[in-house]
């Protein structure tokens, strides 16, 4: 029987009180499959890439990763696991088999095999999540098209994945680097599931806490938290170690409200973390336009990358992205201290403070861009599962099912309806936060109102 | 002082009766004639890249491939045809749900193929027009929903 746990606001279900859900988790097996099967699709996918057809639509490579895998992330995992996706993820894998020198279970010692350095302090944040995840941006339109290059791009990740982990401590990687793991955790906010300690105090009086140091059932947090403090989901790799580790069994994996980490006040509020809700939103806007507008000439621009189109695409880009989008908010934040008679917080905390109601905002434009992709090529994955790499194969007897696009004529609805919804998410955590430090709730309009600006340009880029 | 969220309420209601009025409001003598729409497809783009016609009308697009093979796949009607350098193609349809919809390569001719896309817009764009509306209503409902509960519980003395 599961037990609803009402502390901390909001309801809980505790999951891990179910005995065979703890036993699954701390068994390690089906963790351990999932993954496997994710690096065996990953390494086809990089394999395919280089190997197989250069022609995008017809290689598992492009098609898997990018249809596929995107979409399910963006539009399923993430909004209703949180990082679920994390915990079975095949780039960091290896990396993490070489500093424990084990597979599946834990060696006696423990000891991890890197040289164990420290990540520097100025990188201790998203920033170079939110840059790599911006240049990455600009080639995008060669990255999701050529074979390839997303081969190469996704090589490079592991690799990379690799050799941090060989330098530095536990899941560096993950935590500072991926540019997936970026969004990943500013949208896990969202997500109905968590994990958290069930008492804090328990926590604080227990001398060797070992969810940090790891014991004879686990290791101790790869992704360097302490589990005690966990208000968020944000950097929590749901791996599954401290539930593991913790010798007192205070360790919980639960559903809960979602979006409950949205709540003002619900652990720290930061720059990095607010620009990282901004490109994302942005981008999600940019990609709308460049992508799937009838624009030829902007996608020629994006796509014949280090000409001279494609440098005022850039600037552009990242102008969008770095100062216009930021400079509205910003001037609906100051427009709202005007007219709120706000107490006397920093104008640049009231930012990154409203800032976070962009998440959900954000989430709902990917989930409503993926629609638009996924539903109307889906059906190009089926004939790659009986001929990945485009040699004439036929495994499975799908090699031939023809391009066929799914309710195309339901996909503007089903933008408008995911949109409208992020949208009332949005407002609510808009005048959350205006209600925590202005002396009039209309301080909040004007950020409203912005949110409502962005989701009429979603509409009219979709059906416009 | 509160913000008076019911004057909001008011006004936002106002406009959106008078929006819904004008979007109820017949959508004008569109008889439908006939159009002859010619395309030309080449990697990877449509020329022209928007086409409207009005709604009711018997449209042909006659597709004319320049490079390569490529087709036409119009969403929301979900017709589709396939035209080879000098096979040009044609696509037969009556125009009668009003909106912009997607068309796009239904061949894989290239690397940009998947967004090889145009835009094909019919009358009066009433989905849009009732989208924006349904905005305007989410969010005069949101504002005036998520506002009284703020101004109730949170706010600061004045
Ligand atoms: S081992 Fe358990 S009780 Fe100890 S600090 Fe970690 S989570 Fe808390
Ligand atoms: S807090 Fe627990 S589940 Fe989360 S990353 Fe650390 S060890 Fe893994
Ligand atoms: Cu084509």
């Amino acid at each position: 029987m599961a037990r609803a746990v009402v502390e901390r606001g909001g309801r809980r279900i505790e999951l891990t009180h179910l005995l065979w859900f703890r036993r699954a988790i701390r068994g390690r097996w089906i963790q351990w499959l999932v993954a496997i099967f994710m690096l065996a699709g990953f390494v086809l996918a990089i394999l395919a890439g280089l190997f197989g057809t250069p022609v995008g639509s017809r290689n598992f490579g492009v098609i898997f990763v990018w249809i596929v895998w995107w979409a399910a992330l963006i539009a399923l995992l993430v909004p209703v696991t949180g990082r679920l996706w994390c915990s079975v993820c095949p780039l960091p894998l290896p990396g993490e088999w070489l500093q424990r020198r084990a597979l599946i279970r834990v060696r006696p010692g423990r000891r991890l095999h890197t040289l164990g350095l420290k990540w520097p302090r100025t990188l201790r944040n998203i920033w170079l999540q939110n840059g790599v995840f911006l240049g990455v941006a600009l080639f995008s339109a060669v990255i999701l098209t050529h074979p390839r290059v997303t081969a190469l791009v996704m090589g490079g990740y592991a690799l990379a994945a690799i050799l941090l982990s060989l330098l530095f401590e536990r899941r560096v990687f993950c935590r500072f680097v991926c540019p997936v793991g970026g969004f990943i955790g500013l949208y896990s906010m969202v997500a109905p599931l968590e994990l958290r300690v069930k008492n804090p105090a328990v926590c604080r009086a227990h001398k060797t806490k070992d969810c940090c140091t790891g014991n004879e059932n686990g290791y101790g947090c790869p992704w360097m938290l302490y589990p005690g403090k966990l208000e968020r989901n944000t950097y929590c790799g749901l791996c599954g170690e401290c539930v593991r580790t913790c010798p007192l069994d205070n360790v919980a994996i639960n559903l809960r409200t979602p979006g409950a980490d949205l709540a003002p006040r619900v652990g720290e509020r930061r720059l990095d973390e607010a620009y990282k809700g901004l490109i994302m939103l942005t981008s999600a806007l940019l990609y709308s336009a460049v992508f799937l507008g009838p624009w030829a000439g902007v996608k020629e621009a994006a796509y014949n990358v280090f000409t001279l189109p494609w440098l005022g695409y850039a600037i552009g880009f990242l102008v969008a992205n770095l100062l216009v989008v930021p400079g509205l908010l910003l001037g609906a934040v100051a427009l709202g201290r005007r007219l709120g008679r706000t107490g006397d917080q920093p104008l640049r905390q009231s930012f990154v403070e409203y800032a976070y109601a962009l998440v959900p905002l954000g989430l709902a434009a990917w989930v409503a861009f993926s629609l638009s992709f996924v539903l109307i090529n889906l059906s190009y994955a089926w004939p790659l599962l009986s001929d990945p790499f485009g040699w004439g194969w036929d495994l499975f007897g799908t090699a031939t099912m023809p391009w066929t696009p799914y309710f195309s004529g339901l996909v503007p609805t089903l933008q408008v309806a995911v949109l409208l919804a992020g949208l009332v998410v949005a407002v609510n955590v808009v005048f959350k936060i205006g209600s925590t430090h202005a002396a009039r709730v209309r301080a909040a309009l004007p950020v409203a109102g912005f949110c409502s600006l962005v989701t009429g340009g979603f509409l009219w880029l979709y059906l416009g | 002082m509160a913000p008076n969220p019911s004057h909001l309420a008011f006004v936002g209601t106002l406009v959106l009766a008078l929006a819904l009025g004008a979007l109820a409001a017949p959508a004008g003598a569109e008889d439908g004639s006939d159009r002859v729409v010619h395309i030309t497809a080449r990697s990877f783009a449509f020329d022209p890249e928007i086409v409207r016609v009005n709604r009711g009308d018997r449209v042909v697009i006659e597709l004319e491939s320049v490079d390569a093979t490529h087709g036409i796949f119009l969403d929301g009607y979900e017709l589709s045809a396939k035209a080879e350098p000098g096979h040009p193609a044609q696509l037969v349809f009556a125009a009668d749900k009003t909106g912009s919809f997607r068309f796009r390569c239904s061949v894989a001719c290239g690397n940009l193929h998947p967004f090889m896309i145009g835009q094909l817009k019919v009358g009066r764009n009433l989905p849009l027009q009732r989208a924006l509306v349904a905005l305007a209503v989410v969010t005069v409902g949101a504002v005036w929903f998520y506002g009284t509960r703020s101004g109730r519980k949170g706010r600061a003395p004045d």
